[in-house]
């Protein structure tokens, strides 16, 4: 019942997808881009949020981080290579993942919150006071990375088009990575240390390192959304790095239901939506978006699965519940 | 470095700490009796330097702007906590962290319409105008010695509202232990209210208190709230006395860090909070259970 249903709305939003950029305008290609993007950062964050059950206010630094990476990566006149650019920027943001994490996981609930969010503005002060990059002016990327074998172009970045489909694809891995983690045993020891950490501890799982690993791969997926973001715009500044930028991004879990793999993608497309129309209406748009997120908390805590199971009923949740892990491994 | 320069910077350090203190102070009472944490609280820091700006200009009196600066900021607390807050009451971090960013968001854009987004400067009443003078090339102004003897005098009420009164005793009781004070029938919920509208009201004063001393801009709210919260986590959150150890560690690790090591000195408190989280995870004065 519920598992065709899945299909076929998967089957549907994939056909969206790839006929999108044939059929609209490149404003808004470059608009889906930029959703896909940010979707990507927020089904990152929700390996942290949702499944490890650790709300951390400081994705958006690993997220600058990758972006700066790649402008750091890039000569002034000359484009940087993707494959040494790349793996630069992912290397950066999960390097900065494990530091932040390992001492940040020594706290619990809301010191957790208190101390990324801390750690968070460390780095955005680090490139908002000092030299690099354009201080807090930031700085331009001249060229889009060049991704080139031995001088053949392979792809040209430059075009919205191939720019798209390159996202889409970076999109299209992450879901495919995110589910196989959750799937795992390593997923389902995470969610049973998010339901109950201390009979996951008296089982035997090791908590700390679990929700570090967990920590740093979404640490570094953030990086990847990061420099695909600094590609697309051709510009890094520290705000950035802000942690408005990782609420706005639990925002966007928050309405995509935190326990699903691609959920936070719609809550990408929900919010940047809003935006888009809420900036063409009024000027002050943030006092709207205000109002909305907080009706949102009060009015709908599982986002728009609450909608949707208002709309079409109840479906079968395709992802095991934890609970009835725990349960079992308990019995 | 002489002992005049020593003295000034030291007792620089101290009123930044005793600021610090008051902010932090009111958001560690709101977490340890609500259990709500509540990011807006350095936009109440902001409007408060903005309602100090726009009330002094508007009658030129610094005293009524303090006065009424804090009694705005008391009323809107009351209001925030009857619409909002207590719907979060129980309700899980994400939920407190994203209704209260949504907050931010609505009181930005509300001093954007009212004040506008310029950045002010606020004259200190006459009398405290003037400075003393220390040696002959170095003075140092009135205004911040009596800053700092009013923080004092601010922190000693605290302390004696929470250790000597008996609404004190109930405050205490609730940051204990929620349920069973609620099991004992002691009429805690009405006094969350009042702790909500106090804490946002601490915050508005250090805004309007600091607003002669420094610059009324914008982004001055964000500052503080991450400076409160490394000031909570080193100091361990819901203690009094935490956020005074805290506030004053930060202040003095601020101060002379600027004056021995200028290149690195924004990262400095943050060194200082991931040494105390490597010492003592849950703060200096924190307790076990978070």
């Amino acid at each position: 019942m519920a598992a065709y249903r899945t299909i076929i709305a998967v089957a549907v939003l994939l056909a969206v997808a790839l006929a999108l950029p044939f059929t609209v305008p490149t404003y808004y290609v470059q608009f889906a881009s930029k959703v896909l993007i940010m979707g990507i950062l927020a089904m990152a964050l929700n390996l942290v949020v949702g499944f490890g059950g650790l709300v951390s206010l400081c994705h958006a630094a690993f997220f600058g981080l990758g972006g700066y990476a790649l402008a750091l990566a890039t000569p002034k006149y000359d484009p940087a290579s993707f494959f040494v650019s790349f793996p630069f920027a992912v290397g950066s943001a999960a390097l900065a993942a494990l530091i932040i994490g390992a001492l940040a996981l020594r706290t619990r609930g809301v010191y957790f919150i208190m101390v990324t969010l801390a750690f968070g503005e460390m780095l955005f002060f680090l490139f908002h006071d000092t030299a690099i990059a354009g201080g807090s002016d930031g700085t331009f990327i001249n060229y889009k990375p060049e991704v080139a074998i031995a001088g053949t172009m392979l792809l040209d970045l430059d075009r919205p088009l191939v720019f798209y489909f390159a996202v889409l694809t970076c999109l299209l891995a992450t879901i495919a990575l995110l589910t196989m983690l959750v799937r795992s045993p390593f997923g389902h020891a995470l969610a049973a240390a998010r339901d109950n950490e201390r009979r996951a501890r008296s089982l035997g799982f090791p908590i700390f390192r679990l929700r570090l690993t967990a920590f740093v791969i979404s640490g570094a997926i953030a990086g990847v959304a990061g420099y695909l973001a600094a590609a697309q715009f051709g510009y890094v500044a520290p705000q950035m790095l802000g942690w408005h930028l990782s609420a706005t991004v639990l925002v966007m879990v928050l309405i995509g239901g935190l326990r699903s793999v691609a959920g936070p993608l719609i809550g990408a497309f929900v919010l940047l939506g809003l935006e888009e129309v809420l900036k063409t209406a009024t000027e002050y748009w943030k006092l709207i978006e205000g109002l909305v997120v907080i009706a949102i908390v009060l009015a709908l805590p599982d986002g728009m699965r609450h909608l949707l199971i208002a709309a079409f009923g109840p479906a079968n949740d395709d992802t095991p519940t934890v609970t009835s892990v725990a349960e079992a491994k308990h019995v | 470095m002489d002992l005049a320069t020593f003295g000034v910077q030291l007792l620089n350090a101290i009123q930044y700490g005793m600021v610090l203190f008051l902010v932090a102070s009111g958001l560690t009472l709101v977490f340890g009796i609500l259990g709500v944490i509540n990011l807006a609280h350095g936009t109440f820091y902001m409007l408060g330097a903005y309602m100090a700006y726009g009330i002094a200009a508007a009658t030129g009196s610094f005293w009524l702007a303090l006065i009424g600066g804090m009694a705005i900021a008391f009323v809107a607390g009351l209001a925030l906590e009857n619409v909002f807050i207590r719907r979060l009451y129980g309700r899980d971090h994400l939920a407190q962290v994203l209704l209260s960013f949504g907050l931010i968001l609505v009181l930005d854009d509300i001093r954007q319409v009212v004040f506008g987004k310029d950045v002010h400067s606020v004259a200190p009443p006459a009398f405290l105008s003037g400075s003393i003078q220390l040696t002959d090339n170095m003075s140092y102004p009135v205004y911040r010695l009596a800053l700092c003897g009013f923080c004092l005098a601010i922190a000693a009420a605290i302390f004696l509202v929470v250790q000597r009164t008996k609404v004190g005793m109930v405050i205490r009781a609730g940051a204990e232990n929620r349920e069973m004070t609620r099991a004992l029938g002691i009429g805690f919920d009405q006094i969350n209210r009042y702790v909500f509208a106090t804490g946002i009201a601490l915050a508005a004063l250090g805004g309007i208190l600091v607003s002669p001393i420094s610059t009324v801009f914008p982004g001055m709210g964000d500052g503080m709230l991450i400076l409160s919260f490394v000031v909570i986590v080193v100091g361990g959150i819901g203690s009094i006395a935490g956020a005074a150890i805290g506030a004053l560690l930060i202040g003095l690790t601020d101060t002379f860090g600027k004056v021995f090591f200028p290149n690195i000195s924004s990262v400095l408190i943050y060194v200082l909070m991931a040494g105390v989280l490597l010492w003592r995870p849950n703060g200096i004065l924190g307790r076990r259970e978070a």
